[in-house]
């Protein structure tokens, strides 16, 4: 901001992991009193960037610059010192300790050498209320919350370390729309108190509300640093993309709803407190939302679907049939043919370690075997058809799936079911943190499997997706379904009013509530072309 | 307000082995002919120690996601090599005592080191290390045989005030001494830590190194408290390989049954001993109600499937069946 002396700087800075290229004489300066946000594709550098700052990685050339002198970091404890702290975006917390454990984790306050717990205890009640998260129990263990609560012990965990550079990897993207709001106060107050934030989202809006400087990054290099606000949305999606924007959601089809005959439907189902007696039902070819803050029971309609909740009560009809699934095996199975995207890819979604072509047929072995015998050529034929259809970036098919980006690694999951050609698609929130580019031929992918007779069921936490994407959205609030909002009914409005269960008419603006959303969903149509970047090495 | 609560969660491994070792030793002492008296006890916590030791260290190494497969080996290591110096003088035996729990601390780093700084997988490189620490133990006492300080040996097995066994003594007290402070330490938080997941850890900043490693090394050193402890039992040093390998299969099993979790992050040293004072009951059992001996193997691991059984409860009321694979 306003020429400040820069606190932090960085020169040159390159890496590369094995043939690839992550960074390229990258360079960045930061300064305090200021967010500065970073913006890119997943892939462009960004996350190697933020490693390299926070001692993850050595780069290979290039020098860092704190306070005017030069600096390096051995580890992620180096970098802590130094006052780097850096709020990952997989996240950094110990599952089987406790909250205040975590927080003090790096730094725990000691008696007699021991550690001394009353002062942990004080410790991590404070950074939890400075984080608006008061409402966590500090002794609960880390696994027992669910993923936005652990975001923000893991926001928490980072104000306890004092840091005079904060950096925040997609720290918001398992937030509700509540939290989001609280961790932007927060996020002010500490600019205000002198220190030098880094910003990285994929959310526009969140940048256009928070940022004072951007820099947006291409291929491992920073294309363009500019004042907030001198750009439009347009114009930073262009740099982001190297290539002009074309309107990221595909048209919807006209047609009269509820004319198709449904594929799944729900008849009150309850379970435990989570879900309320919800009744609901997917034609073919519809593409139907289920929106409403996180956590009030989308997941676990879903799951329920799905096969894995027992103890579910009410009725799940496949094409007006009752039918009992007891498991997703059962789900999955051809006279169901159901597939689920799941919420957390890298746990529940691929199997990390193992590589890309077995990613890809865990899910159709059955398929693709004779008397428990893998047909080698079936699954290279299907898996070459998938990696063509989804435009998937690998170096090969026998790489390990957690070298891929998270974009790619979507696709794999997604991919992964396709192969079964599944009649009802589930997907739970599968655009979090991906970027524009894959955002945006998901979106594309959804609604052809719709017109191709698919029944989907898409969970998003973000507003824009369920506005472009749905011909129907439920919002959900309790374990119940609020309301449901069908074609033009479909607003940022009304959705953000049910989902906060007021009377859309009296809705105040701002406040708790995501701020509207610019640019994405609004911008003017150009004509959507195959992208020939991201086509090219399927 | 909910404190307790989550106390209770956090115990909940400790406290169910203790509820199973508390109803197998009842159900003990109640059909022994002699009842529940000092010398039934005292018999009964002279066999208990010795497997809650190195269960003990056991545990210090599972914590850490790791597992030690020469526990054993140390433990008989040390008891050959107290039998050759814990003897003499009062000094003497000093002496002799600070060099076994040096041999064990020292075996434990060896250890450690090998599996933190040389990245070998801890099964693979106990397995090995042990083989070489039963080797030493055969080359010190090829035959049965030596002795001990027999002052100090009763005083440890003996009685306290003619009912507490002195042997629970010295255990409370290795606990409160070696357990305590470790659990409470950034050291013994970084073994926690590193067991749940050590790519957070590494990311926080946290010393797994530090932490692996002291975990490793007092392990060895809680080895051989088991075995000087064995010789103060026997008065001799024997390299008895079966009893070796049956002891570090029987701490494995001990901290199971002690809520010790083998994906490593959780579990505490209280759990493990009640485990190793409950599966010892398991043979004392046997023994009351005169089981032919040929049959107590089998009776001892089916008893043991059934105890560790019982922590498997909870998965019943599983609602979600994703939480079955936490």
């Amino acid at each position: 901001m306003d020429g400040a002396v820069p606190l932090f700087r960085m020169e040159g800075i390159s890496k590369r992991y094995g043939g690839v290229r992550a960074l390229e004489k990258a360079e960045l300066s930061v300064t305090p009193g200021s967010i500065h946000a970073i913006l890119g594709e997943n892939g462009a550098g960004k996350s190697t960037l933020i490693k390299v700052m926070a001692g993850v990685v050595a780069p290979d050339e290039g020098r860092m610059m704190l306070d005017g002198s030069e600096v390096s970091f051995a580890s992620p404890a180096a970098a802590n010192q130094a006052g780097i702290v850096c709020i990952f975006q997989e996240l950094s917390l110990v599952p089987e300790l406790s909250v205040a454990d975590n927080i003090v984790i790096s730094d725990p306050p000691k008696r007699f050498g021991m550690i001394d717990r009353k002062a942990q205890r004080r410790i991590a009640e404070e950074a939890l209320a400075r984080a608006g998260a008061a409402d966590i129990h500090p002794l609960a263990l880390v696994k027992d919350l669910p993923l936005s609560r652990r975001q923000m012990v893991e926001i928490a965990k980072a104000l306890a370390r004092k840091p005079r550079i904060l950096i925040l990897d997609e720290a918001t993207s398992a937030l509700t729309a509540a939290d989001v709001a609280k961790i932007f106060g927060v996020l002010k107050r500490l600019r205000s108190e002198g220190l030098a934030l880094l910003y990285i989202s994929h959310r526009m809006n969140e940048i256009a509300e928070l940022a004072d400087q951007c820099t947006v990054f291409r291929n491992g290099r920073n294309v363009a640093s500019y004042a907030a606000g001198t750009k439009s949305d347009n114009e930073v999606v262009e740099l982001m993309i190297g290539r002009e924007y074309s309107h990221i959601f595909p048209p919807r089809p006209m047609r009269a709803p509820a004319t198709a005959a449904p594929v799944l439907e729900a008849r009150k189902l309850s379970w435990t407190d989570r879900l309320d007696n919800i009744s609901l039902s997917v034609g073919a070819g519809e593409v139907v939302g289920l929106g409403g803050l996180d956590g009030q029971g989308q997941r676990e309609l879903l799951l329920a679907f799905f096969g894995v909740l027992r103890g579910l009560s009410g009725q799940i009809l496949i094409d007006g049939k009752p039918v009992a699934i007891a498991s997703p095996a059962k789900a999955r199975g051809d006279r169901i043919g159901m597939a689920l995207i799941p919420e957390d890819r890298k746990t529940e979604g691929l199997m990390l370690p193992m590589t890309v072509r077995e990613n890809l047929s865990f899910a159709a072995l059955d398929r693709l075997s004779r008397g428990g015998i893998i047909d080698r050529a079936a699954e290279q034929r299907l898996i070459d058809d998938m990696v063509a259809l989804l435009a998937i970036k690998t170096a090969g098919l026998d790489v390990p799936v957690g070298a891929l980006s998270g974009g790619n690694q979507q696709k794999v999951v997604i991919a992964k079911w396709l192969m079964r050609q599944p009649r009802i698609i589930l997907l739970n929130d599968p655009t979090r943190g991906i970027d524009v580019g894959t955002k945006q031929e998901l979106y594309q992918l959804m609604r052809k499997l719709a017109d191709q007779g698919a029944a989907i069921l898409f969970y998003s936490t973000d507003y824009d997706e369920l506005i472009g994407c749905c011909d129907r959205v439920l919002v959900l609030y309790d374990g119940a379904v609020k309301r449901e909002l069908v074609g033009a009914e479909i607003t940022e409005r009304a959705l953000i009013a049910s989902a906060l269960n007021i009377n859309g008419e009296e809705m105040p603006v701002g406040g708790m509530a995501k701020t509207p959303a610019r640019g994405m969903a609004k911008t003017p149509a150009r004509g959507m072309a195959k992208t020939p970047a991201r086509g090219a090495d399927a | 307000m909910k404190d307790w609560r989550y106390w209770l969660a956090e115990q909940r491994g400790t406290l169910l082995a203790f509820g199973i070792f508390i109803v197998m030793f009842t159900i003990y002492t109640s059909n022994h002919p002699a009842g529940f008296t000092a010398n039934v006890v005292q018999t009964a916590s002279n066999k208990g120690v010795l497997l809650a030791f190195v269960a003990m260290a056991q545990t210090l190494v599972v914590i850490t996601a790791g597992i030690d497969l020469s526990v054993g080996m140390i433990f008989l290591l040390t008891n050959c090599l107290a039998s050759w110096l814990v003897i003499g003088t009062g000094i003497e035996t000093a002496f002799g005592v600070v060099a076994v729990l040096g041999t064990g601390l020292l075996c434990g780093a060896i250890n450690g080191a090998i599996v933190i700084y040389g990245r070998l997988q801890p099964i693979v490189t106990t397995i090995a290390t042990g083989a070489v620490y039963f080797g030493i133990a055969l080359l010190l006492r090829p035959f049965p045989g030596g002795s001990v300080n027999e002052d100090l040996a009763d005083a440890l097995t003996g009685r306290l005030f003619g009912v507490v066994p002195a042997s629970l003594v010295a255990l409370l007290a290795v606990l409160l001494v070696v357990w305590v402070p470790f659990s409470r330490s950034v050291l013994g938080r970084a073994a926690y830590a590193a067991g749940s997941s050590e790519t957070a850890a590494y990311m926080s900043g946290v010393p797994i190194r530090r932490g692996k490693f002291a975990a490793y090394a007092l392990a060895g050193l809680l080895a051989a408290i088991g075995g000087l402890f064995l010789t103060f039992f026997t008065y001799t040093g024997e390299a008895a390989y079966a009893s070796g390998n049956a002891y570090t299969l029987f701490s494995i099993a001990a901290v199971v049954l002690g809520g010790v979790s083998l994906f490593g992050g959780k579990g505490s040293a209280i759990g493990a001993i009640f485990g190793a004072l409950a599966f010892r009951t398991i043979g004392d059992l046997l023994f009351v109600f005169d089981f032919d001996p040929l049959w107590q193997p089998l009776f001892q691991g089916v008893i043991l499937l059934i105890a560790v059984s019982l922590g498997a409860f909870a998965l019943f009321r599983v609602r979600n069946r994703l939480e079955w694979f936490l």
